[in-house]
Protein backbone atom coordinates (compact mmCIF):
# COMPACT_ATOMS: atom_id res chain seq x y z
CA UNK A 1 0.00 0.00 0.00
CA UNK A 2 1.28 3.47 -0.89
CA UNK A 3 0.35 6.92 0.62
CA UNK A 4 -0.88 9.31 -2.14
CA UNK A 5 1.83 11.62 -3.24
CA UNK A 6 2.55 14.46 -0.95
CA UNK A 7 5.72 17.13 -1.03
CA UNK A 8 8.07 15.79 1.98
CA UNK A 9 9.85 18.34 3.86
CA UNK A 10 12.61 17.98 6.78
CA UNK A 11 13.26 21.18 8.30
CA UNK A 12 16.31 21.62 10.93
CA UNK A 13 14.41 23.88 13.25
CA UNK A 14 11.38 24.85 14.87
CA UNK A 15 10.99 28.39 12.95
CA UNK A 16 11.59 26.29 9.81
CA UNK A 17 8.95 23.74 10.90
CA UNK A 18 6.28 26.90 11.70
CA UNK A 19 6.97 28.24 8.57
CA UNK A 20 6.49 25.44 6.19
CA UNK A 21 3.20 24.62 8.05
CA UNK A 22 1.92 28.39 7.85
CA UNK A 23 2.66 27.60 3.86
CA UNK A 24 0.69 24.28 3.93
CA UNK A 25 -2.33 25.32 6.21
CA UNK A 26 -4.93 22.42 6.22
CA UNK A 27 -2.82 20.20 3.66
CA UNK A 28 0.32 20.16 5.97
CA UNK A 29 0.64 17.09 8.42
CA UNK A 30 3.51 16.80 11.48
CA UNK A 31 5.33 14.05 11.07
CA UNK A 32 7.03 12.74 13.86
CA UNK A 33 7.04 8.70 14.97
CA UNK A 34 4.69 7.85 12.25
CA UNK A 35 3.29 4.87 14.03
CA UNK A 36 -0.12 6.05 13.08
CA UNK A 37 0.20 8.58 10.29
CA UNK A 38 1.89 6.34 8.13
CA UNK A 39 -0.95 3.38 8.72
CA UNK A 40 -3.48 6.15 8.07
CA UNK A 41 -2.04 7.67 4.52
CA UNK A 42 -1.03 4.09 3.59
CA UNK A 43 -4.68 3.33 4.00
CA UNK A 44 -5.45 7.12 2.67
CA UNK A 45 -7.43 7.83 5.25
CA UNK A 46 -4.73 10.88 5.39
CA UNK A 47 -4.07 12.36 2.00
CA UNK A 48 -1.63 15.33 3.18
CA UNK A 49 -0.17 17.29 0.29
CA UNK A 50 2.90 18.29 2.45
CA UNK A 51 4.29 16.21 5.06
CA UNK A 52 6.78 18.18 7.81
CA UNK A 53 9.04 15.70 8.93
CA UNK A 54 10.50 17.31 12.43
CA UNK A 55 12.91 14.47 12.71
CA UNK A 56 15.61 16.56 12.09
CA UNK A 57 14.99 19.08 14.32
CA UNK A 58 17.79 18.68 17.48
CA UNK A 59 16.98 19.25 20.97
CA UNK A 60 13.63 17.64 20.45
CA UNK A 61 14.63 13.65 22.15
CA UNK A 62 14.31 14.72 25.86
CA UNK A 63 12.42 14.03 28.86
CA UNK A 64 13.95 15.58 31.99
CA UNK A 65 12.31 17.03 35.25
CA UNK A 66 13.09 20.73 36.16
CA UNK A 67 14.03 22.10 39.13
CA UNK A 68 10.72 22.65 40.48
CA UNK A 69 9.40 18.78 39.69
CA UNK A 70 7.35 19.12 36.83
CA UNK A 71 8.97 16.50 33.61
CA UNK A 72 9.05 17.46 30.31
CA UNK A 73 8.84 15.29 27.73
CA UNK A 74 9.79 17.00 24.12
CA UNK A 75 7.81 16.04 20.54
CA UNK A 76 10.81 13.42 19.76
CA UNK A 77 11.04 11.66 22.88
CA UNK A 78 10.17 7.95 22.04
CA UNK A 79 8.21 5.65 24.03
CA UNK A 80 10.87 3.43 24.39
CA UNK A 81 13.04 5.90 26.07
CA UNK A 82 9.90 6.70 28.40
CA UNK A 83 9.98 3.13 28.96
CA UNK A 84 13.71 2.72 30.00
CA UNK A 85 13.46 5.56 31.67
CA UNK A 86 15.06 6.07 35.22
CA UNK A 87 13.67 9.07 36.00
CA UNK A 88 10.27 7.95 35.52
CA UNK A 89 11.10 4.84 37.32
CA UNK A 90 11.52 7.19 40.22
CA UNK A 91 9.30 9.94 40.12
CA UNK A 92 6.55 9.52 37.96
CA UNK A 93 5.15 5.75 38.87
CA UNK A 94 1.72 6.06 36.31
CA UNK A 95 4.04 7.28 33.09
CA UNK A 96 6.58 4.11 33.88
CA UNK A 97 3.37 1.64 34.46
CA UNK A 98 1.94 3.24 30.82
CA UNK A 99 5.27 3.03 29.26
CA UNK A 100 5.77 -0.29 28.36
CA UNK A 101 2.02 -0.76 27.73
CA UNK A 102 2.07 1.22 24.57
CA UNK A 103 1.79 -0.25 20.96
CA UNK A 104 4.25 -3.28 20.92
CA UNK A 105 8.27 -2.79 20.90
CA UNK A 106 8.94 -2.45 17.71
CA UNK A 107 6.18 0.86 17.52
CA UNK A 108 7.60 2.08 21.00
CA UNK A 109 11.20 2.58 18.80
CA UNK A 110 9.79 4.92 17.18
CA UNK A 111 6.40 6.76 18.16
CA UNK A 112 6.36 9.25 20.65
CA UNK A 113 4.01 10.42 23.42
CA UNK A 114 3.50 13.85 21.93
CA UNK A 115 2.76 12.46 18.32
CA UNK A 116 0.03 10.05 20.39
CA UNK A 117 -1.63 13.12 22.17
CA UNK A 118 -1.64 15.26 18.72
CA UNK A 119 -3.22 11.52 17.41
CA UNK A 120 -6.51 12.38 19.69
CA UNK A 121 -7.21 8.31 18.83
CA UNK A 122 -9.83 8.00 21.12
CA UNK A 123 -8.28 4.56 22.20
CA UNK A 124 -4.82 6.45 22.91
CA UNK A 125 -3.48 5.43 26.15
CA UNK A 126 -1.29 8.61 27.19
CA UNK A 127 -4.39 10.72 26.40
CA UNK A 128 -5.43 9.36 30.11
CA UNK A 129 -2.87 8.99 31.36
CA UNK A 130 -1.56 12.63 30.77
CA UNK A 131 -5.30 13.58 31.55
CA UNK A 132 -5.10 11.59 34.54
CA UNK A 133 -1.82 13.98 35.81
CA UNK A 134 -3.03 17.13 34.57
CA UNK A 135 -0.82 17.71 32.44
CA UNK A 136 -0.65 20.02 29.27
CA UNK A 137 0.85 20.39 25.65
CA UNK A 138 2.58 23.56 24.87
CA UNK A 139 2.64 24.32 21.29
CA UNK A 140 4.59 26.84 19.23
CA UNK A 141 3.22 29.52 16.46
CA UNK A 142 3.88 31.97 14.56
CA UNK A 143 2.39 33.98 17.14
CA UNK A 144 4.88 32.50 20.30
CA UNK A 145 4.15 29.69 22.81
CA UNK A 146 0.68 28.49 24.61
CA UNK A 147 -0.16 26.11 27.08
CA UNK A 148 -3.04 23.99 26.04
CA UNK A 149 -4.44 22.03 29.19
CA UNK A 150 -5.05 17.85 27.97
CA UNK A 151 -8.52 18.72 29.16
CA UNK A 152 -8.86 20.78 26.18
CA UNK A 153 -6.13 19.54 23.44
CA UNK A 154 -8.36 16.76 21.92
CA UNK A 155 -11.65 17.98 20.59
CA UNK A 156 -12.92 15.26 19.11
CA UNK A 157 -11.75 11.99 17.74
CA UNK A 158 -8.58 12.16 15.67
CA UNK A 159 -9.02 16.35 16.24
CA UNK A 160 -7.10 18.30 18.44
CA UNK A 161 -6.58 21.90 19.54
CA UNK A 162 -3.49 23.10 17.46
CA UNK A 163 -4.02 25.76 14.41
CA UNK A 164 -2.92 23.85 11.56
CA UNK A 165 0.47 26.46 12.08
CA UNK A 166 1.68 25.29 15.31
CA UNK A 167 3.18 22.74 16.40
CA UNK A 168 3.39 20.76 19.46
CA UNK A 169 6.96 20.89 21.16
CA UNK A 170 6.66 19.29 24.57
CA UNK A 171 4.04 17.46 27.14
CA UNK A 172 4.07 18.82 30.59
CA UNK A 173 3.26 17.10 33.73
CA UNK A 174 2.78 19.69 36.72
CA UNK A 175 4.95 18.84 39.38
CA UNK A 176 3.36 16.70 42.14
CA UNK A 177 2.13 18.63 45.46
CA UNK A 178 2.77 14.99 47.64
CA UNK A 179 4.33 11.14 47.34
CA UNK A 180 3.22 10.59 43.17
CA UNK A 181 2.00 7.08 43.34
CA UNK A 182 -0.88 4.95 41.20
CA UNK A 183 -0.65 3.10 37.85
CA UNK A 184 -2.04 2.50 34.35
CA UNK A 185 -3.88 -0.55 33.46
CA UNK A 186 -4.72 -1.96 30.20
CA UNK A 187 -7.16 -4.97 28.91
CA UNK A 188 -6.04 -6.01 25.38
CA UNK A 189 -6.53 -8.90 23.52
CA UNK A 190 -2.64 -9.31 22.61
CA UNK A 191 0.48 -6.87 22.50
CA UNK A 192 -0.11 -4.15 20.08
CA UNK A 193 -3.94 -4.13 20.02
CA UNK A 194 -6.17 -1.21 21.21
CA UNK A 195 -7.02 -1.55 24.58
CA UNK A 196 -10.02 -2.57 25.35
CA UNK A 197 -10.00 -1.17 28.27
CA UNK A 198 -7.30 1.03 29.75
CA UNK A 199 -7.43 3.20 33.44
CA UNK A 200 -5.12 5.68 34.40
CA UNK A 201 -4.95 6.60 38.11
CA UNK A 202 -2.95 9.52 39.38
CA UNK A 203 -2.34 10.13 42.95
CA UNK A 204 -0.45 12.21 45.46
CA UNK A 205 -0.60 11.85 48.56
CA UNK A 206 0.81 13.44 52.15
CA UNK A 207 0.82 11.51 55.33
CA UNK A 208 -1.29 8.56 54.14
CA UNK A 209 -4.22 11.22 52.95
CA UNK A 210 -4.67 11.81 49.10
CA UNK A 211 -3.80 15.24 48.17
CA UNK A 212 -4.79 15.25 44.59
CA UNK A 213 -6.25 12.28 42.22
CA UNK A 214 -6.83 12.11 38.26
CA UNK A 215 -8.48 8.80 36.76
CA UNK A 216 -8.87 8.65 33.12
CA UNK A 217 -10.04 6.25 31.03
CA UNK A 218 -9.49 4.68 27.64
CA UNK A 219 -11.63 3.01 25.46
CA UNK A 220 -14.83 2.93 26.95
CA UNK A 221 -16.10 6.05 25.23
CA UNK A 222 -15.97 8.33 22.24
CA UNK A 223 -12.80 10.03 23.87
CA UNK A 224 -10.70 9.94 26.39
CA UNK A 225 -13.07 10.07 30.07
CA UNK A 226 -12.12 11.87 32.84
CA UNK A 227 -13.77 10.40 35.90
CA UNK A 228 -13.78 13.51 37.98
CA UNK A 229 -16.37 12.31 40.55
CA UNK A 230 -14.43 9.24 40.93
CA UNK A 231 -11.01 11.06 41.63
CA UNK A 232 -12.75 13.93 43.97
CA UNK A 233 -14.10 11.24 46.43
CA UNK A 234 -10.06 9.94 47.14
CA UNK A 235 -9.42 13.63 47.35
CA UNK A 236 -8.70 14.57 51.76
CA UNK A 237 -8.81 10.69 52.34
CA UNK A 238 -7.11 7.84 53.45
CA UNK A 239 -6.84 4.91 50.83
CA UNK A 240 -9.51 2.85 53.03
CA UNK A 241 -11.10 -0.31 51.28
CA UNK A 242 -14.96 1.84 51.78
CA UNK A 243 -13.34 4.93 50.08
CA UNK A 244 -11.20 2.59 47.23
CA UNK A 245 -14.74 1.04 46.79
CA UNK A 246 -16.27 4.14 45.76
CA UNK A 247 -14.27 5.32 43.49
CA UNK A 248 -14.31 2.40 41.79
CA UNK A 249 -18.03 2.30 41.43
CA UNK A 250 -17.62 6.22 40.81
CA UNK A 251 -15.12 5.58 37.90
CA UNK A 252 -17.54 2.56 36.24
CA UNK A 253 -20.13 4.67 35.79
CA UNK A 254 -18.14 7.73 34.16
CA UNK A 255 -17.53 4.93 31.30
CA UNK A 256 -19.46 4.82 28.73
CA UNK A 257 -18.59 1.63 27.03
CA UNK A 258 -20.49 0.04 24.04
CA UNK A 259 -20.70 -3.55 23.08
CA UNK A 260 -18.14 -4.85 20.24
CA UNK A 261 -15.94 -7.35 18.87
CA UNK A 262 -13.63 -6.30 21.90
CA UNK A 263 -16.04 -7.54 24.78
CA UNK A 264 -19.49 -6.17 26.02
CA UNK A 265 -20.89 -3.05 27.70
CA UNK A 266 -21.00 -4.29 30.71
CA UNK A 267 -17.71 -6.73 30.96
CA UNK A 268 -16.07 -3.13 30.14
CA UNK A 269 -17.53 -1.47 32.70
CA UNK A 270 -17.05 -3.99 35.37
CA UNK A 271 -13.32 -3.95 34.42
CA UNK A 272 -12.92 -0.19 34.91
CA UNK A 273 -14.13 -1.15 38.37
CA UNK A 274 -11.93 -3.39 39.08
CA UNK A 275 -8.95 -2.08 37.01
CA UNK A 276 -9.37 0.99 39.47
CA UNK A 277 -9.18 -1.66 42.78
CA UNK A 278 -6.22 -2.77 41.62
CA UNK A 279 -4.54 -0.10 41.12
CA UNK A 280 -5.68 2.10 44.61
CA UNK A 281 -5.40 -1.62 46.58
CA UNK A 282 -1.59 -1.18 45.72
CA UNK A 283 -0.96 2.84 46.43
CA UNK A 284 -1.24 2.10 49.94
CA UNK A 285 -0.26 5.50 50.96
CA UNK A 286 2.94 5.68 49.18
CA UNK A 287 4.49 4.55 45.82
CA UNK A 288 6.25 1.40 46.58
CA UNK A 289 4.52 -0.99 44.43
CA UNK A 290 2.91 1.92 42.17
CA UNK A 291 5.54 1.39 39.46
CA UNK A 292 4.37 -1.79 38.72
CA UNK A 293 1.13 -1.18 38.06
CA UNK A 294 1.37 -1.33 34.35
CA UNK A 295 3.37 -4.55 34.04
CA UNK A 296 0.47 -6.64 34.34
CA UNK A 297 -0.68 -7.22 31.28
CA UNK A 298 -4.08 -8.70 31.02
CA UNK A 299 -5.12 -10.78 28.05
CA UNK B 1 18.22 2.71 -8.63
CA UNK B 2 15.37 3.57 -11.32
CA UNK B 3 11.49 3.91 -10.44
CA UNK B 4 9.33 4.08 -12.91
CA UNK B 5 5.94 5.88 -13.03
CA UNK B 6 2.70 5.86 -14.33
CA UNK B 7 2.02 8.08 -16.82
CA UNK B 8 -1.17 10.11 -16.31
CA UNK B 9 -1.08 12.72 -18.37
CA UNK B 10 -1.46 15.38 -15.99
CA UNK B 11 0.72 17.88 -14.23
CA UNK B 12 1.09 15.40 -11.14
CA UNK B 13 3.16 13.32 -13.18
CA UNK B 14 5.47 16.36 -14.25
CA UNK B 15 5.98 17.16 -11.11
CA UNK B 16 6.66 13.52 -9.22
CA UNK B 17 8.79 15.16 -6.13
CA UNK B 18 12.28 13.27 -6.24
CA UNK B 19 14.56 13.46 -3.09
CA UNK B 20 18.06 12.19 -2.79
CA UNK B 21 18.89 10.86 -0.20
CA UNK B 22 22.21 8.67 1.81
CA UNK B 23 22.02 5.51 3.60
CA UNK B 24 23.94 2.59 4.69
CA UNK B 25 22.44 -0.54 4.42
CA UNK B 26 24.67 -3.34 6.07
CA UNK B 27 27.77 -1.40 6.03
CA UNK B 28 27.52 0.06 2.47
CA UNK B 29 27.16 3.41 1.93
CA UNK B 30 24.26 3.93 -0.99
CA UNK B 31 23.01 6.90 -2.36
CA UNK B 32 18.97 6.62 -3.83
CA UNK B 33 16.25 9.12 -5.13
CA UNK B 34 13.30 8.61 -4.15
CA UNK B 35 9.69 9.50 -3.92
CA UNK B 36 8.97 10.74 -0.82
CA UNK B 37 5.85 8.25 -0.43
CA UNK B 38 8.35 5.40 -1.20
CA UNK B 39 8.36 3.14 1.90
CA UNK B 40 11.60 2.02 3.09
CA UNK B 41 10.32 -1.94 3.12
CA UNK B 42 10.07 -1.16 -0.52
CA UNK B 43 13.66 0.50 -1.32
CA UNK B 44 15.18 -2.18 0.30
CA UNK B 45 12.88 -5.27 -1.71
CA UNK B 46 12.53 -3.44 -5.13
CA UNK B 47 15.64 -0.46 -4.95
CA UNK B 48 17.93 -3.08 -3.37
CA UNK B 49 16.65 -6.22 -3.70
CA UNK B 50 17.18 -7.27 -0.83
CA UNK B 51 14.23 -9.40 -0.21
CA UNK B 52 15.32 -11.24 2.96
CA UNK B 53 13.06 -8.24 4.52
CA UNK B 54 9.31 -9.33 4.21
CA UNK B 55 6.27 -7.77 4.13
CA UNK B 56 3.53 -9.55 5.95
CA UNK B 57 0.63 -7.36 6.91
CA UNK B 58 1.75 -4.06 5.65
CA UNK B 59 -0.52 -2.05 8.77
CA UNK B 60 2.22 -2.21 11.25
CA UNK B 61 1.10 -5.07 12.99
CA UNK B 62 3.40 -8.49 12.06
CA UNK B 63 6.95 -6.96 12.43
CA UNK B 64 8.08 -9.09 9.42
CA UNK B 65 9.63 -6.39 7.92
CA UNK B 66 11.77 -5.60 11.02
CA UNK B 67 14.93 -3.86 10.16
CA UNK B 68 17.24 -2.02 12.34
CA UNK B 69 17.61 1.79 12.04
CA UNK B 70 20.70 2.93 14.00
CA UNK B 71 20.78 -0.74 15.71
CA UNK B 72 17.43 -0.25 16.86
CA UNK B 73 14.23 -2.42 15.28
CA UNK B 74 11.91 -0.94 13.18
CA UNK B 75 8.82 -1.78 10.99
CA UNK B 76 10.16 -1.51 7.44
CA UNK B 77 6.81 -0.73 6.51
CA UNK B 78 5.82 2.15 8.62
CA UNK B 79 8.89 3.93 7.77
CA UNK B 80 9.20 6.71 4.47
CA UNK B 81 12.34 5.72 2.72
CA UNK B 82 13.23 9.30 2.34
CA UNK B 83 13.24 9.29 6.28
CA UNK B 84 16.40 6.58 5.89
CA UNK B 85 18.50 9.91 4.93
CA UNK B 86 22.05 10.12 7.23
CA UNK B 87 21.27 6.30 9.08
CA UNK B 88 22.20 3.56 8.83
CA UNK B 89 20.02 0.26 8.13
CA UNK B 90 20.65 -3.59 9.02
CA UNK B 91 18.80 -6.17 7.22
CA UNK B 92 19.05 -10.08 7.57
CA UNK B 93 21.52 -9.80 4.78
CA UNK B 94 24.04 -8.13 7.09
CA UNK B 95 23.70 -10.72 9.25
CA UNK B 96 26.10 -13.71 8.39
CA UNK B 97 29.85 -13.44 7.23
CA UNK B 98 30.36 -14.58 3.95
CA UNK B 99 30.83 -18.13 4.90
CA UNK B 100 29.53 -18.25 8.62
CA UNK B 101 26.10 -17.95 9.99
CA UNK B 102 25.63 -15.77 12.30
CA UNK B 103 25.24 -17.29 15.60
CA UNK B 104 21.08 -15.91 15.30
CA UNK B 105 20.97 -17.69 12.15
CA UNK B 106 22.72 -20.99 13.91
CA UNK B 107 20.43 -20.94 16.82
CA UNK B 108 17.24 -21.16 14.65
CA UNK B 109 18.36 -24.13 12.89
CA UNK B 110 19.24 -25.68 15.94
CA UNK B 111 16.39 -25.15 17.49
CA UNK B 112 14.01 -25.39 14.30
CA UNK B 113 12.63 -21.64 15.16
CA UNK B 114 10.83 -21.41 11.59
CA UNK B 115 8.35 -23.06 10.02
CA UNK B 116 7.09 -21.28 7.09
CA UNK B 117 10.08 -18.89 7.87
CA UNK B 118 8.44 -15.98 6.68
CA UNK B 119 8.43 -14.67 10.11
CA UNK B 120 12.01 -14.94 10.57
CA UNK B 121 13.74 -12.25 9.40
CA UNK B 122 11.75 -9.91 11.57
CA UNK B 123 12.53 -12.10 14.55
CA UNK B 124 16.18 -12.36 14.01
CA UNK B 125 16.40 -8.48 13.55
CA UNK B 126 14.39 -7.67 16.80
CA UNK B 127 16.68 -10.41 18.69
CA UNK B 128 19.57 -8.76 17.37
CA UNK B 129 18.89 -5.49 19.08
CA UNK B 130 17.95 -7.54 22.64
CA UNK B 131 20.78 -9.38 22.56
CA UNK B 132 23.19 -5.99 21.57
CA UNK B 133 21.32 -4.62 24.66
CA UNK B 134 20.70 -7.56 26.83
CA UNK B 135 23.18 -10.21 26.04
CA UNK B 136 21.47 -12.75 29.01
CA UNK B 137 17.74 -12.18 28.20
CA UNK B 138 15.61 -14.34 30.22
CA UNK B 139 13.44 -16.37 28.32
CA UNK B 140 10.34 -13.86 29.52
CA UNK B 141 12.82 -11.04 28.74
CA UNK B 142 12.89 -12.37 24.89
CA UNK B 143 9.10 -13.16 24.69
CA UNK B 144 8.50 -9.38 25.96
CA UNK B 145 11.31 -8.55 23.31
CA UNK B 146 10.13 -10.84 20.34
CA UNK B 147 5.95 -9.47 21.67
CA UNK B 148 5.74 -7.09 18.21
CA UNK B 149 6.80 -9.73 16.16
CA UNK B 150 3.86 -12.37 14.85
CA UNK B 151 4.53 -15.37 14.41
CA UNK B 152 1.72 -18.14 12.59
CA UNK B 153 3.51 -21.68 12.67
CA UNK B 154 5.56 -22.06 15.12
CA UNK B 155 3.76 -21.06 18.90
CA UNK B 156 6.76 -18.99 19.13
CA UNK B 157 8.23 -21.87 21.87
CA UNK B 158 11.72 -22.70 19.14
CA UNK B 159 11.92 -18.94 18.07
CA UNK B 160 12.55 -18.30 21.69
CA UNK B 161 14.75 -21.00 22.58
CA UNK B 162 16.56 -19.88 19.19
CA UNK B 163 17.16 -16.67 20.79
CA UNK B 164 18.49 -17.76 23.92
CA UNK B 165 20.88 -20.36 22.19
CA UNK B 166 22.11 -17.70 20.45
CA UNK B 167 22.64 -15.42 23.41
CA UNK B 168 24.79 -18.56 25.11
CA UNK B 169 26.74 -18.42 21.78
CA UNK B 170 27.32 -15.20 21.53
CA UNK B 171 28.53 -14.74 25.32
CA UNK B 172 31.01 -17.80 24.60
CA UNK B 173 32.33 -15.98 21.89
CA UNK B 174 32.98 -13.20 23.89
Amino acid sequence: MYPSRFRYEAPRSIGEALSLLGEGGDEAKVLAGGQSLVPLMKLRFASPELIVDINNIPGLDYHREDADGSIRIGALCRHADLERSALLKSKQPVMAAAAPLIADPIVRNRGTLVGSLCHADPQGDWASVVTALGGHVVARGPGGTRAIPMADFVTGPFQNALAPDELAVETVIPAPNGTPSGGYLKLERRVGDFATVGVAVALQTSGGTVTSAGIALTGVGGSTISADEAAAALVGNALAAETIAQAADLAAAAARPRTDHRGSAEYKRHMVRTFVLRILSRSDGEATHAANGGAERAA
Amino acid sequence: MTIVYEDRGDDATSEVPVNRIKFTINGQKMIAEVEPRLLLSHLIRRGLGLTGTHMGCDTTNCGACTVLVDGRPVKSCTMLAVQADGHSIETVEGLSGQSELHPLQEGFKQEHGLQCGFCTPGMMMTAKALLAENPSPTEEEVRWALSGNLCRCTGYQNIVKSVLWAADKLRSQG
